[in-house]
């Protein structure tokens, strides 16, 4: 263990001040490209948040927790039965991914609808806030395009167990700042 | 760098990439595919009441009672683009984890231009029956209209439409061939207990 340590603080030892701030710059290229891509893939859907981990089992046996959605969510797509939406609820933190159950749209486009989970075996009015009965579009952050299953499971663990979090997130950190090409 | 850690790590980027572009050519392959059926809807006698819808803020609604029948085999879910002339066709492709079918009314009302409203759904899961024969069958759900507009209604549509959960890709919601319509009376029923 010792010997790591010192192999660790070695590697940083020998790089000069210029190596230093490059690795430290590398570092912050990584967290803005992320965080670019999120923002970028934000404007391309229309969604305030484009990829959405399932973190409940309302919707077995189509989404298992942890599988990953994309969405879009685009001002012209009218929202139609049998889709799947993500939506947040007021005093809700954590949206809810639930399939479209009646849809009623008036002339100017206005649209109230109804959602349920297909392993619920009742509608969503419960989930809703208190005395709401319907949904509006304001609602949804964005409908359910694409499916890639057991990918979002890190998400979930690292929600679960919180230390798991910081750990791999310290240990990433260091990893960038401290190894050489 | 031949260390056991350093191993497993490329060992397991490798393994993860692969893994990716396996799943993307699943994906590819069936994206082109139509997913489409014929239906065949029909109905028995439909009624309509006007009664307190207490799920919804105790106002009096319309509220329609239907008997359906309905047929269709999933035999469509033809094979992954690519390999149609290599494999049998009629069955589930191997991009389809379940699908999602549910039968839904569509009318116009005074207020609302479009209403929609499921009032059956049924999932079939990869290697269940995928053949539907239903005689008489009971809705699953109740058919609330949002006000009163179920009454004399001429022109409600009944269709079939299924969503398509693939092990990965898209969520295609694909309406089936074939619509029935049903025209409600221009009484209501008493209101007792069927």
């Amino acid at each position: 263990m010792g010997m790591m340590d010192f192999d660790f603080l070695d590697d940083v030892r020998r790089m000069n001040k210029r190596q230093l701030y490059y690795q430290v710059l590398n570092f912050g290229m990584i967290v803005s490209s992320a965080l670019m891509i999120w923002k970028g893939l934000m404007v391309v859907t229309g969604s305030e948040s484009p990829i959405v981990v399932v973190l409940s089992g309302s919707m077995e046996p189509a989404f298992y927790r942890g599988d990953l959605l994309f969405l879009t969510n685009y001002r012209e797509e009218p929202i139609r039965v049998g889709e799947i939406v993500v939506f947040k609820i007021e005093g809700r933190e954590i949206p809810i991914v639930h399939r479209v159950l009646k849809v009623h749209e008036k002339e100017n486009g206005t649209v109230k609808f109804l959602t349920k989970g297909d392993n619920n075996s009742v509608d969503d009015r419960g989930l809703y806030a208190p005395g709401q009965l319907w949904l509006e579009k304001k609602e949804v952050v964005g409908r359910a395009r694409g499916f890639v299953p057991y990918v979002g499971i890190v998400t979930i663990l690292m929600n679960d167990y919180p230390k798991f979090k910081y750990a791999i997130l310290a240990c990433l950190g260091l990893f960038v700042l401290i190894h050489r090409e | 760098m031949n260390t056991a850690l350093s191993r497993l790590n490329t060992i397991f980027a490798f393994t993860l990439s692969v893994m990716a572009g396996l799943t993307f050519l699943c994906f590819l392959s069936t994206f082109f595919n139509e997913h489409k059926a014929d239906v065949a809807i029909n109905t028995g006698k439909v009624i309509v009441k006007n009664v307190p819808d207490y799920s919804a803020g105790r106002e009096k609604n319309d509220l329609g009672f239907v008997v359906f029948d309905l047929q269709t085999d999933i035999l469509f879910l033809d094979c992954p683009w690519l390999l149609t002339t290599f494999l049998p066709q009629g069955i589930f492709n191997w991009n389809v984890k379940q699908l999602f079918l549910y039968l839904f009314a569509e009318y116009e009302t005074e207020d609302h231009k479009l209403n929609q409203v499921v009032i059956w759904d049924k999932i079939i899961k990869r290697g269940e029956n995928s053949v539907l024969d239903y005689k008489k069958a009971n809705t699953k759900y109740y058919f609330w209209d949002f006000g009163n507009g179920l009454r004399s209604n001429k022109n409600v549509t009944l269709s079939l439409s299924w969503n398509v959960i693939p092990n990965a890709g898209t969520l295609p919601k694909i309406q089936g061939v074939g619509q029935h319509k049903i025209e409600f009376p221009s009484e209501y029923s008493p209101n007792r207990f069927q």
